[in-house]
Parts: structure tokens; sequence; C-alpha cells
């Protein structure tokens, strides 16, 4: 058979070949190159003129981002320096960068701002990982919003707790009242006895224990001290914290069977929704006093803290709302056929999942929100936009001006697009969630 | 206080924090800090320092009104306010006073009811041209760029000066001073118009001053001065005559290095014991201390002295005195008698 | 046989507004009901007495009286005489303006961005991931005002181009100045125009526009007609007759034939005194502020686009490969349209953000409703009230409109599912 075989034909390979390596264009480099950059005359220009652009680019802000200037004491110092040359006058940042995170908070009492960001990352630990913090922190986090503005404004620690006190006396009433009627008006009678509380009581409870057991006295800071990132971030995470619960009443209320409560609540949300928050910061600015009652009168920043809290509780309810309307109707029915009211359905089964679906839109309206802050400087608050005009108000560094707006822009950056990433690795949890 | 604003942002009603009531004195009083209203920032009027101090010859006014209330020149909280927020700061009553080169106009002061009591700096709207257009006066403006801030009285100025000469121009409407700098050395706009003293103090900091040159024509009369809410007549009559009492001193020849000394004892000058309470009642009449204005000119020196040390000739804006020299030197400043 | 009775008739009680599921509906609504108009009156109260304190009382006769003020672009005849509604409306219209070009231009930069984002080329689609990046994450603010110092910084001013070798020159054949005060375009003039139209007595229309679009529209509908004819004959004979000569014949011809009868022609810009007179001034506060808005409005667009393109099934891309389309038509005929209806939705909130970012515009300068209405008129009269309220009314509405064309779009392209 063989022989037949040898017959016939010249040559026969005998033995296998040896595996070859593949043609060195289309591994390595070169390979990688050819397949993912120059696939195709189309290709290749595109990458040819992103190339040109980004080495015309770099060529042109390289050596002005690498100069000399690290030491100056003022834009004149620093023209001496470069000796004509085009650079950077980064002494301007050397100087203030403090300024610029902090505002005009006390420097010896920078470590309670610091604490109090690191505690917040703490707090929002066992929230937005829930798999790697012990949920027991969660009541770290429960405890945090009374924590915060404590350690920022300062004062006496009776004061967080007694407001922390009237969600007490509102629970308490709660569930005394559960007994005798219904959800909706126990929680009702709860809400009221609390801002009782807090309105009348809280401030002469606190003035009495304070004097009679000082305990932990903060050196008191004025809101007017509050500047630069640090006001950003307060301003940031206040309104966020405090229109979460309001943004679920209003998603609540838009999905509501009751047409007057429905109406109610849409026209707010599409009243806040259609217009500029840089108008409703003209409210927080020239109107909110003339709406108060005559003789109130509270900083600026606490008004624009109001506007922008019911600003991002209108966004934040529309979230919900989508969070709300992605939870399967069966949940709904489960949940009538289980013989809950509308109250315990709520809070035990639709909450818990539709806020879980939110957390992307929450943090994204976060990222918004932290970003629109800038708009107070428009208003004449001193944020890091508002700190840079006062920078360059300063004779040393009249004339400033690209070295500030990085600065500001890179901070902004680093916070946006971190909080962005995290957005993302939830997105991607969820999603294996459903599969 | 500081509690009830802690509540005020957790309460939705927000408890009262200051009570702007008709006594403002008390209030402050009670407070224990004059809110003292001032621009986001002025070169040579007021700007914070590295360290978040405020500094300039604005604040120089609030610092003397506190040390002459409070007898601390540091009890002054500044609210930084822009053209379009510092009437109603002042007006609701965030603030005490208003020291922002603000310019006394009737309705300002009729319309919007606020009280000035005084100028502290005597300005006029003027024009900064680059010397390479070879112009010599405004006149010859015809169709330029004008660089302008808005939310001021310099707009209506402006539209006023070239519907008159019957000349057109383009405005280009800017914030900030700082923009309005950029703009105007990057050739954005011909022309750059605001308060004379604006115009002195920015060119001032320019790579190449001599380059630039500000017209003869002043087309205003801007008397910049600190105002208060009409109708609290005690609180205005403590902030003028402090202002008063500075531009005295200045004549007089009382400074912050010999005030002490001429207040220890009698002079035999009767004016300066009035003014320095070793003769007399001054303060007790509005309320203060004998040496309330030993105080104020303790603060920051007297006017010729905040002057010199912010916006005078020996700083890098080097405004001459002009109008605002002592009426001896031939200028506008003339206090009314200490008596 | 028992008969069912009705349960005796109750009587009402008290309780039952609590107890009663079919009345407590009606006790809830009441409250919150009475607790609104509460807050409403409340809030009333307060304004009116504060008002009263201070003396003032909120009155819109302001708005007839002369603005004072100088406007640099007015759409409409404006100068410094004209009243402060006349001024509002003025920047109303500016602020269209910038709104319109700046979703038209986001709309464009976003596709592209998007669908290059998903682009096999690494280079690229990694360009256009910092892109976003870098927009979607820093303030819009900041970009508008960065983009303003660009223009400023890098732009000759129209000094650099005088002088016998002057250190600019115009562009594109001499007909084209970018200056750092704005770019100065040819405008169209009419020789032989027919005037204007006016509008209430307040402003007049360009009645040559009004002409040429006029045309234009009839001869697109005649030139699609012609395209059904054709569409109709192929569907009976199956043969298309060339019709595309005679379309663009019909599009063509009339707007020249009236372009001609109006006595069409260019008015170039030309150096004059301070400032280039002629032409067409767009000015940089203007292209500042359109050019931020768009690319920072064109980053989430492009994120959207991107989203909508991968919610696209694979084996839509397949199918239409097996057809033998070749790739870019592959996107434009079956991805495209089909991602547009999960673009749509979070398009319209895009356009409304762009709406209200526009109100930026004081950042730079630029004159729009923020401007007027609630910058320089506030300013000047005082009537904080008065301003911000109507200011706030407009923009509501421009939102509401926005919004409910969108949506009537949106429903228009909808998937009809079975």
């Amino acid at each position: 058979m063989s022989d037949t075989h040898a017959e016939t034909v010249l040559f026969v390979r005998e033995t296998m070949l040896e595996q070859q390596e593949p043609p060195s264009s289309i591994v390595g480099p070169v390979g990688w190159a050819r397949s993912n950059l120059f696939n195709g005359w189309k290709n290749s220009l595109l990458t040819g003129l992103s190339l040109a652009f980004v080495l015309f680019l770099l060529s042109g802000l390289l050596p002005w981002f690498f100069s000399p200037t690290w030491n100056a004491t003022s834009l004149t110092e620093c023209r001496e320096i470069l000796a004509g040359h085009e650079g950077a006058c980064w002494g301007v940042i050397r100087e203030r960068w403090l300024q610029l995170l902090f505002g005009f908070y006390p420097s010896e009492l920078y470590w309670r701002p610091i604490l109090t960001l690191i505690l917040l990352l703490v707090a929002l630990g066992p929230v937005l990982y829930t798999d790697y913090f012990p949920p027991k922190l969660l009541y770290f986090s429960a405890a945090f919003p009374f924590l915060m503005p404590w350690l920022l404004w300062g004062g006496s620690i009776w004061m967080p707790i007694m407001v922390a006190a009237g969600f007490a006396i509102g629970y308490f009433v709660f569930v005394a009242l559960m007994k005798v009627v219904n959800a909706g008006i126990s929680l009702f009678v709860a809400a009221v006895a609390a801002i009782v509380w807090w309105i009348f009581l809280a401030a002469l409870v606190t003035n009495g224990i304070a004097s009679v057991v000082p305990l932990v006295t903060l050196e008191p800071v004025p809101s007017r001290n509050f500047g630069g990132f640090m006001l950003s971030v307060t301003i940031g995470v206040t309104a966020i914290g405090c229109s979460l619960p309001i943004g679920i009443v209003l998603a609540l209320g838009r999905r509501s069977d009751l047409p007057l409560v429905k109406l109610l609540c849409v026209c707010f949300i599409e009243f806040i929704r259609g217009v500029p928050l840089i108008t409703l910061l003209f409210v927080a600015s020239v109107l909110l006093n003339i709406f108060l009652p005559p003789g109130t009168n509270f900083d600026i920043i606490l008004r624009v803290m109001i506007m922008v809290t019911l600003f991002a509780s209108a966004y934040m309810a529309e979230v919900i709302r989508g969070g709300l309307a992605a939870l399967p109707n069966g949940q709904y029915e489960a949940a009538d056929a289980l013989g809950l009211d509308y109250w315990k359905a709520q809070r035990l089964i639709i909450m818990p999942q539709a806020l879980k679906i939110s957390i992307p839109g929450i943090v994204s309206t976060f990222i918004g929100v932290f970003k629109d802050t800038t708009l107070v400087s428009i208003i004449g608050l001193i944020d890091p936009l508002g700190l840079a005009n006062a920078i360059r108000a300063d004779t040393a560094w009249n004339g400033v001006y690209w070295e500030l707006f990085i600065f500001i822009g890179a901070v902004f950056f680093i916070f946006c697009f971190s909080m962005s990433r995290y957005s993302m690795y939830l997105e991607r949890k969820l999603q294996t969630g459903h599969h | 206080m500081k509690k009830s604003v802690f509540l005020g942002a957790l309460t939705v009603a927000g408890l009262a924090a200051g009570v702007a009531g008709a006594a403002t004195l008390d209030d402050v009083k009670a407070r224990g800090k004059l809110n003292c209203g001032v621009t986001t920032g002025l070169v040579g009027f007021a700007a914070p320092d590295a360290n978040g101090e405020w500094e300039g010859f604005d604040v120089g006014v609030c610092r003397a009104v506190a040390a002459a209330v409070l007898g601390d020149p540091t009890a002054v909280e500044f609210v930084p306010t822009t053209g379009k927020t510092r009437f109603t700061a002042l007006a609701s009553g965030e603030i005490d006073i208003l020291p922002r080169n603000t310019t006394w106009t009737f309705s300002r002061d009729v319309d919007l009811k606020f009280t000035f009591i005084g100028v502290n700096y005597y300005d006029g709207q003027g024009f900064m041209v680059p010397k390479e257009l070879g112009v010599s006066s405004a006149k010859e403006l015809d169709g330029a760029t004008v660089c302008i801030q808005t939310g001021t009285t310099t707009e209506l100025n402006l539209a006023d000066f070239f519907r008159v000469n019957n000349i057109t121009y383009e405005p280009v409407p800017i914030e900030t001073n700082a923009e309005a700098q950029q703009q105007f050395l990057a050739g954005a706009c011909d022309v750059y118009t605001t308060d004379a003293s604006g115009l002195a103090a920015t060119r001032a900091t320019f790579e190449n001053p001599g380059d630039y040159a500000v017209l003869p024509e002043i087309i205003s009369k801007e008397p910049l001065g600190p105002l208060v809410r009409h109708g609290d007549d005690e609180w205005a009559d403590i902030a003028r005559w402090t202002l008063n009492a500075l531009i005295a001193a200045e004549e007089y020849g009382v400074t912050s290095a010999n005030v002490d000394e001429l207040a220890s004892a009698p002079t035999d000058n009767p004016e300066i014991n009035r003014l320095l309470g070793t003769e007399g009642e001054l303060g007790a009449m509005f309320g203060l201390e004998p040496t309330w204005a030993v105080a104020a000119i303790k603060a920051g020196g007297n006017y010729g002295e905040l002057f010199e040390k912010n916006i005078g000739e020996n700083t890098p804006i080097g405004l001459a005195r002009g109008l605002n020299a002592q009426y001896t030197d031939g200028g506008l400043l003339y206090t009314p008698p200490f008596r | 046989m028992t008969t069912l009775t009705d349960p005796p008739a109750e009587s009402f009680k008290l309780s039952m507004l609590v107890y009663d599921t079919r009345y407590r509906s009606y006790t809830f609504q009441i409250i919150a009901l009475i607790g609104v108009l509460t807050l409403f009156g409340w809030l009333t109260n307060n304004t009116v007495q504060n008002l009263n304190d201070l003396g003032k009382e909120v009155d819109f006769g302001f708005l007839s009286t002369p603005a004072g003020y100088d406007i640099n672009q007015r759409l409409i005849e404006y100068d410094n005489q004209d009243t402060h509604l006349r001024a509002a409306f003025v920047g109303l219209l500016n602020t269209l303006l910038v709104a319109v070009l700046g979703c038209v231009t986001a709309t464009i930069i976003g596709v592209i961005v998007g669908v290059l984002r998903l682009s096999s080329n690494w280079l690229v689609a990694r360009l256009m991931t910092v892109y976003v990046e870098m927009f979607r994450n820093v303030p819009v603010l900041m970009w508008i005002v960065l983009a303003m110092a660009i223009l400023i910084e890098s732009l000759p001013s129209p000094r650099d181009f005088r002088g016998d070798t002057p250190e600019a020159t115009m562009k594109l054949f001499d007909t084209v100045a970018f200056t750092n005060r704005g770019v100065y375009v040819p405008e169209p003039l009419f020789s032989r125009g027919i005037g204007d139209l006016s509008v209430f007595g307040a402003f007049g229309i360009s009645l040559d526009l009004i002409a040429i679009i006029v045309v234009l529209i009839g001869s697109f509908w005649v030139a699609k007609r012609i395209g059904r004819k054709a569409d109709a004959t192929q569907e009976a004979t199956g043969v298309r007759p060339r019709t595309w000569h005679v379309q663009t014949a019909v599009i063509i011809l009339p707007v020249v034939i009236l372009l001609v009868l109006l006595g069409f022609h260019l008015g170039y810009p030309a150096l004059q005194g301070f400032n280039f007179q002629g032409g067409t001034h767009m000015r940089n506060s203007l292209i500042a502020l359109w050019l931020a808005l768009s690319l920072y409005t064109a980053a989430f667009i492009a994120e959207n686009v991107r989203a909508g393109i991968l919610a696209i099934s694979k084996g839509q891309t397949e199918a239409a490969a097996a057809l033998g389309l070749r790739s870019n038509r592959i996107m434009n005929l079956v991805i495209l349209p089909q991602a547009l209806r999960v673009i749509i939705p979070p398009l319209i909130s895009q356009y409304l953000n762009l709406t209200k970012n526009s109100s930026l515009a004081i950042a730079v300068g630029y004159m729009d409703i923020t401007g007027t209405l609630m910058g320089i008129t506030l300013n000047q009269t005082g009537r904080e009230l008065e301003t911000v309220l109507l200011g706030m009314l407009i923009y509501l509405v421009i939102s509401l409109i926005i919004s409910g064309v969108m949506n009537i779009y949106n429903e228009r392209k909808k998937l009809v599912e079975r």
C-alpha cells in the first residue's frame, strides 16, 4: 500500500512539522498596531491625524507646563524667573492651594474637614460597597449626618444628639400610634411631633443640658469661612443627603393614585427641572429673605444649600421614579398578595429594591450637583472659581489665569472621574445580578 | 447664635439667626461682630490674602467701624457681594454696612431706600487705551469696542456719553475686573472704562504699564461711599462719624502712631480732645465708649494712612490723592466739626 | 331562598375619614391641599409684609421705562432708549439663538464621537474616551470661561491686521476675519430687496428671507412629489426612472432665480477704524458659549449614542453584513435608526440641560435673558422679585415647549410593537 503511494507521489511528509510562530506582522506591537491602528487607509489616516493632533497639543503645552516657578511669590517674580519665555507661574498654587481647598476655614482646625471627609468615606462604604464592609457599620452611616454638621460648624455635641433625638421621638410616636391608627396617619403625627421638638424644645433642652454637662464642645466656625473645594463638597453632600428623603417622597407622590398629591408633586418636579439652577440661586441670594417671615435672616450659604437641595430633590425624584418603574409589576402584586398595606409594602419590598437599582443614577445626580456648585461663584460665594477671582484681585497675582483654572479643573476631574468610575462598577455589578 | 444657625439648617422653618431690627447697634453689640459687605475682590479696595485675611481700602473702613463700636478691629465678618447681591444683602439685614465702592446716586438713596453716610473716595469714570492706538480724547472713540463692568452705573454713563456725542461703540460686558483686564490686554477691546481709581489700579499691574494711557475725559461723578439701611439714623450716625473721625484725624495730624500719646492727656487743641474723648462726651451721645475714635484710628490709621497703605503712591496701585486730599490741600475732604 | 340584603346603611362617622378606604384618600388629599395652601399663604403673607417694610410693591411698570444700557448682540432693532421689555426680548432671542445653535452642533458632535468611541481604531477610540471623560467631569462653567480665554488669547486682535506687514491676515480668500473680538463672515445683502415685514410694529422680519424660505419649501415639496412618482413607477414596472437631475434642478433653479431677482450679493468685512465693518459679526462671547455648551453636552450625548448602539443586538449587525452591506452603511441604515429610539429620550433631557446651561452666559458677557432681564435690568431698577420671577417663568415656558415638541417626536418614532 505504502509502496504504491510512494510511487505515485514524489514527496510525502512523514513527520509533523513543528508549530511555527505566527508571522511577526500580526503579533507583537507591530501586529497590534496593524490591526488596531492601520487596518485600511481610512483608519491609517485617522491614526495619523490623531497622532499629529496629540503631538501638536503636547509640544505646545509641555514646555509651558514644566516651568521652574514653583517658589515665586508674585507674578512679577515669575516673569523675572522666566525672563521672557512662555511658562506657567505655579507659585500661586503653592501659596494658595490650602486656601483653594479649605477657603477661609481656620488653619489650625483643618483636621475637622479632613476628618469629616474620611468619616464620610467610612460612612458611605457600607452603603456603596455592600460586599466589603460589615453591615454593622450601617449604624455609623446613620449617625454620620448628625456628626458632619457638628464637626464642620462646631458647637456643643448636644446639638446633634438633640437633633437625632427628634428622630427618635418621631419613631416612638410612630410605633405607639401604629397600634391605634394606620401608618400614614401615624407617620404624619410622628413628623409633627418631631418638628415641634426641633423648633420649640431642642434649643432649650440643649442649652439646659450643655450648661450642666458641658461635654465635647468644638470651636464654632461660621459658615462664611467655608470656601474653596470644602464649600463645594459641603453643599454637594448636604444637598444630596437631604434630597434623598425628599426625592423618595416626591417620587412616591408622583406615582400616587391620589390625583391631587400627584398633581402637586408633578408641578414641583417639573418647575424645578424647568428652570436653570442659576435662577434658583438668584432666588436664594436676593429673594429668599423676602419670602421668609420678617426678621428671619440666615446666612447665604444655608440659603444656597436649601435651594440646591430643592434642585437636587427634583432630579432625585426622577431617578427614584425610574427605579420604581424598573421594578417588575410582580413585586407590587406579591406585596399586595401578602396583605401588606401601602407603607409596609414600600418599606419592606419596593424601596429596598428600587433604591438599589437607582444608585448609579443617584451617583450621577451627585456628580451633576457637585459640578453645579461652581455656579455659586456667580452670586458671590467663595467657591473654587470665586476664590480664583479673589486671588487674582491680590496685587501679587493680578494677571494669573490658566494656572488656577488648571488646578481647579484637575481637582474637579479627580473627584468626578472617580465617582463616575464607581457608578460604572456598580452598573456592571447590578447587571450581573440580573442574569 | 451658632446653635440656631445649625437648627436653621435642619428645620425647614429656620429659626431666626440674627434679627434685623431697627436697632442695628444693639444687634452688632449682641452679636459681637460687624457684618461688612465688600466686593468679591478688587485690587487695593478689598481682597483676601493667603491667610484669608481681608485687606484693602474699603476693608479699612469696616475695621474702623468695628473698632469704634466693638473696640476690636478684627471683630468683622466680611461678606463678599456682587453688584447684583449687594443691595439685597444690605436691605435684608445680612450685612450692617456696605463699603463696597458704591456710587452715591439719587435713586439709590431715595428709591432703593439706603442712606449714604459720606464719601470715602471721590472717583469718576474714565477710559484707558493702548498708546499705539494714538487716541488722545474719548471723543475719537467712534466705533471702538469698549470693555465695561456690568452691574454698575458705568454702563449707563457710557451709553449717555456716546449718545450725547453722537458716536457709536460696541459694549463688551464683563463680570469682574480681572476678566476685563485679560480682554483688554489681549486687544479684545480697544478701551476699558471703569472708575479712574480702578483703571489706575489695573494699569499698575500690567507687565508694561507705560504702553497704556488713561484718557483725560472723566465722564461722570462717582462719589463712592459706604451705605447703611434707611430708617436707623443712630447707626447711620455712628458709621458717618467714624468715617469723619478718620478724615478729621488726618486733618489734625492724629495718626495710629501718636494717637495713644495724644489720647493719654488733653492736648491744647480742643478739637483733637473732643475727637479723642479727653474732653466732652461725644462718644456717649451715640452710645459708644469715649475712646471710640481712638480705637477707630488705631485700627488702620487715619484716612491718609489707609490711603497710603492700600492705594497710595507707594503701593503698586499708585493713586495720587487728587480730589481725595484734605480741603487744606485742595481736595474735597472736609469734615464737619467735632463739637 | 334567602336574598342578600344590603348591609344596613352605615351612618357616616368621623372615624371613617381615617379608617374607611373610601374616604381616606380624600382625607389625605385635603390635608395635603390645606398644607400647600397654608405654605403658599404664609409665603405670600411674608412677601407682602417684607415688601411693605422695604416700602416696595410688586409693579411691572418698570418694563416700559427706557432701559438706558446698550446690548452688543441684537437680533432685532434696539438702542439704549428702548424699554426694559424690549431689552428682555433681545436677551430672550439671544438665549434661543445660542440654544438652537448649541443643540444642533452638540447632536452632530455627539453622534460622531459616540460612533467613533466604538471604532476599531484603538487610538481614535481612546482619544474619544479622553474627550468624553474630560468634558463630563469638569464643570461646564469652567469650560465656558476657558473657551472664552482661549479665544481671546490665541486669536489676533484687529490691530494686528493693520499696517503694511500685518501680523495677521484675513482667511479664505480675504473673506473671513478671525479676531479675538469674534469672527467676521460675509453677510448676504439684497440690492433690490423687498423690505421688512413689521410684526406688531415692534420688530421687522426680512421679507427677502421669508421669500427664499417659501420658495425653498415649495421646491422641496415639488422635488418630493417627483420622487414619489418615481417610486410609484418603480413599484409598477420595476424600473426606476432617473429623476435626480430633475429634482436637483427643481430645488436649485427657483432659488437662484429669486436671488438674482433680489440682487443678492455678499458684503465683505473690511478693517475700518477700530474694528472690522461690514459682514456678519459673530462675537466671541457667542462663539465661546456655543463651543463650550456644544462640546460639553456632546460628551453626554456621545455616551447616550454609545449606549443606544450597544443596546442594538449583535444579530442586527450580522444580518446586515450577511445582506452584503458595508460597515458604514450598516451603521447608517440599520444600527442608527434603531438606536435612535433608545437615544431620543435622554437626548431630550440633554437639550433641556443645554438650554438651561446657556444661562451661564453672563460668565462671558453674552447678553442672554439672564444677562439682560435678570442682570442689568435687575441692577438698574432694583426690582429683584419681578425680574427673577419673570425670568424663571420664561425659562419654564421654553423648557416645557422643548420637552413638549420632543415628546411628540419621540411618540412618532416609537417602535410600534405587535
